[in-house]
């Protein structure tokens, strides 16, 4: 760990600073670009030769959980704050997509089908139509959860609210964003949600090409984000946010206001869930509030607790491997798979508390410097597990 | 160093994206033939057939029943031989109560286990979602339950009753016996917010009025209000839409607050027999619902289907509507298959139109310019037992018009 109070001069200067670990920079460079490459080859080479159609549609599915993690990584297991709410921000973007999509679905001048049957509308609601224009719509994927978390961050952080009152807040923000959706039957398609998606700015989703297209889009966003996170993960704002996770009355004393710090981590993880609620629409071609209430909401949590939350890549692999476990085990055993899928997290929590990232550190253990950089864990955290 | 260091990863990462788009560089050909769909596989000397219900979730509850009937259908028909000379083989996915999951698995049951037909969703929610699916693939679905119309889909046959066989045979009825002012209480979804569009509508045209509008969120119990504006309104009856475990919550708090069957009588469209049961017939006896099938409708076509559930089952195991729909929809689905002496899609929606089956219901015929089926409406009323039995029914099966084109009053709502 670098110092806290590192002068902004020498961050950003090229040459390595004295203060940095006997290891080296540019071992940790190479090591990120080579694990930057290993995991660009996985997603795009050996993924799309492997899998067919349907199942590289799964891994789009998954991978859009996964941007969810990386979001919910930054914000919990660096910044301490549980958010059990993301499934709101995952919605905002995800809505936002799909009311473009369902408008460019139905041309110019014309009202997506659902509101025709169940809204009885004569014309298309004030609200929806700056989503024709995809120069609104596609910002607004992103920009939308920001500004959301933005206000509430705003409001909690200043006020001190931590915790498990955080957590509560978070949550019953999910369940009045559902329950707003599904009373609005008319303009916002209810519980069906904005269903019978057919193309994708001009391209058409049933096109086995373009669903495939649709994936390496989802996989080079995905390697973008981590590359993001890696970034405010290792910059100073990165120390800044992990010693607000540890000691928030220290920072504050030290001149920082810890409010700040938190209110960024919270900022850019909802506008991560926003970007892959938008890409999730593509690639499944539904959106609905089955899919960013409660339930969903810890679900998303529930990936990145099995992953490792402080790490970088252990949200992304946590996420990914639920994901996978509940197709494989639902497909296998369609009875008794929920059973399997609670004895599987409950393994994890008991004998690995820090994740499955943390069986590298176990594998390693007394050997700590040589791990891979994306492995490391804070000290802090490293207590908490063992 | 480190803002560099990240920059050059970025940079990166983003030429790797931009690079991607290109290589992917999606068609944009708007040609249909581009997706032919997926052919079932039926080499063998077995076909496969998909299942697709909610094994887990709060959905389960209901949906498992409607599995064990369409695997006890599957059974009878495998024993007198199958289909075309093969046996049926089911291959079961949970949906989960998921909407997306049932996308997912209806995409799986079709490209990967390459099914020549799928059986199953129950809300209309988990039908939207997979509606999609089975028209980019060109495969059947066999939607079971009463829905609240307003679709039509080349891929879908719909075997539970659209509105114009269940809710307005219903309607009729309290029409009939001089109900004059109607309260609506339902579970907040599509089906419960459509039908009480529909009510509203049929309610105007025939000089009833309707006292009050009331949605309780999906599993919710808490109707101490709710019953007291039911009560205060004084309504000659309610329409109830409540979905699941609400009923038990909404009976308890009706009774408790001295409503009865003889002073405010409740018609029910999604109280069934496996429902009673679990609400408690105690809080049930004397009320009204409104389907197309009960355990007790006379003929031999149900005597056997109850005898053979229970045999399989269990004595205690009571047969309802949903679950009768789709033990029909698999045996209808023999016929088509065997009209058009083919497994292909297009072939059996083609020999659809004018199949009969004597289903335990009576006689129903599918339609197959909607892809409905025409069926007999049924008023019942629970008795002591548990059971429901049928005080009104509208003599002959009753052509599905999911649209109410035919109903002067419906117009402005399709």
């Amino acid at each position: 760990m670098t110092t806290v109070a590192r002068d902004p001069v020498t961050a950003a200067d090229p040459t390595p600073p004295a203060a940095k670990p006997a290891a080296g920079p540019s071992r940790h460079r190479f090591r990120a670009v080579a694990g930057f490459a290993f995991g660009a080859a996985l997603l795009f080479a050996v993924a799309p030769l492997l899998l067919s159609d349907f199942r590289l549609s799964l891994l789009a599915k998954y991978l859009c959980v996964a941007m969810v993690a990386i979001g919910i990584g930054l914000a919990w297991g660096r910044g301490g704050m549980l958010a059990l709410g993301q499934g709101v921000f995952f919605g905002l973007g995800g809505y936002a997509m799909a009311m473009h999509l369902k408008l460019a679905d139905a041309g110019p001048g014309n009202m997506p089908d659902f509101m025709l049957l169940y809204g009885q509308l004569d014309e298309l609601p004030l609200w929806w139509r700056p989503f024709a224009s995809p120069w609104f719509a596609l910002p607004a994927t992103v920009l939308l959860p920001m500004a959301v978390a933005f206000v509430l961050g705003s409001l909690v952080f200043r006020r001190r609210v931590r915790g498990a009152y955080f957590a509560i807040l978070s949550q019953a923000l999910a369940a009045a964003m559902v329950i707003l959706l599904i009373g609005q039957q008319g303009t916002t398609g209810g519980t069906n949600g904005l269903t019978d998606i057919q193309g994708f700015f001009g391209y058409d989703l049933d096109d086995p090409v373009n669903q495939r297209m649709v994936y390496f889009i989802i996989a080079g966003t995905l390697l973008a984000l981590l590359a993001l996170t890696r970034h405010l993960m290792q910059s100073r704002y990165g120390e800044l946010l992990v010693a607000v996770r540890d000691g928030e009355e220290r920072v504050r004393f030290l001149g920082y206001d810890p409010a700040t710090v938190k209110l960024v981590a919270y900022v850019v993880a909802a506008g991560m869930a926003g970007l892959a609620g938008a890409l999730f629409v593509p690639a499944v071609g539904i959106i609905s509030p089955a899919m960013i209430g409660i339930v969903p909401s810890i679900e998303f949590v529930i990936g990145v607790a099995i992953g490792g939350r402080a790490t970088l890549l252990g949200p992304v692999l946590g996420a990914v491997a639920v994901a996978w476990a509940r197709t494989a085990l639902s497909e296998r055993f369609p009875g008794t798979w929920t059973y399997l899928q609670g004895l599987l997290f409950v393994v994890v929590v008991a004998f690995l508390p820090g994740g499955l990232a943390s069986l590298v550190g176990l594998l390693r253990r007394g050997d700590g410097e040589r791990r891979p950089g994306w492995l490391r864990r804070s000290r802090r955290t490293e207590a908490e597990a063992s | 160093m480190t803002l560099f260091r990240g920059r050059r990863i970025l940079a990166g990462a983003m030429t790797l994206v931009a690079a991607a788009a290109l290589a992917a560089c999606g068609s944009k050909t708007t040609d249909q033939n581009t997706s032919a769909g997926v052919t079932a596989d039926v080499s063998g000397d077995t076909v496969k057939v998909g299942l697709l219900n909610s094994l887990s979730g709060t959905m389960a509850i209901s949906e498992v029943t409607v599995r064990d009937s369409i695997m006890l259908a599957i059974e009878e028909i495998n024993a007198a031989g199958g289909v075309l000379g093969k046996k049926i083989q089911p291959v079961g996915e949970d949906g989960a109560s998921d909407w997306p999951t049932f996308a997912e698995k209806a995409e799986k049951l079709i490209r990967e286990d390459r099914v020549a037909a799928v059986f199953g969703c129950w809300t209309s929610a988990s039908r939207k979602a997979v509606k999609p699916v089975f028209e980019k693939n060109k495969a059947l679905l066999f939607y079971p339950v009463q829905y609240e119309g307003l679709e039509q889909s080349p891929y879908i046959f719909y075997t539970g009753a659209t509105t114009n066989q269940q809710i307005v045979p219903g309607l009729d009825y309290l029409k009939a016996q001089g109900a004059k002012s109607l309260y609506l209480v339902g579970s907040d979804y599509v089906f419960p917010r459509t039908a009480n569009k529909i009510i509203k509508a049929y309610a105007e045209a025939n000089g009833m009025k309707v006292l009050g509008e009331d949605y309780a969120p999906l599993g919710s119990t808490e109707f101490g209000t709710i019953t007291n504006k039911v009560k205060s309104s004084g309504a000659d009856a309610v329409f109830n839409t409540l979905n699941g475990d609400s009923n038990v919550a909404f009976f308890k708090e009706y009774k408790s607050a001295g409503l009865t069957a003889t002073s405010m009588p409740v018609v029910s469209v999604s109280i069934a027999e496996e429902e009673v049961k679990s609400i408690g017939t105690q809080y049930l006896e004397g009320q009204l619902t409104a389907w197309n099938y009960y355990q007790t409708t006379p003929g031999a076509a149900n005597e056997k289907f109850v005898a053979a559930y229970k045999a399989k089952y269990g004595a205690d195991k009571p047969t309802s509507d949903p679950m009768e729909a789709a033990y029909v929809s698999v045996y209808l689905w023999k016929a088509m298959v065997e009209k058009a002496g083919a497994f292909d899609v297009e072939k059996v929606r083609q020999a659809s139109d004018g199949i009969t089956f004597e289903a335990p219901e009576g006689l129903v015929t599918v339609d197959g310019a909607t892809q409905h089926i025409a069926k007999t409406a049924r008023v019942g009323k629970v008795g002591a037992d548990g059971l429901i039995t049928e005080v009104w029914n509208s003599g002959a099966p009753i052509t599905p018009d999911p649209y109410l084109k035919s109903y002067p009053w419906a117009g402005g709502l399709s």
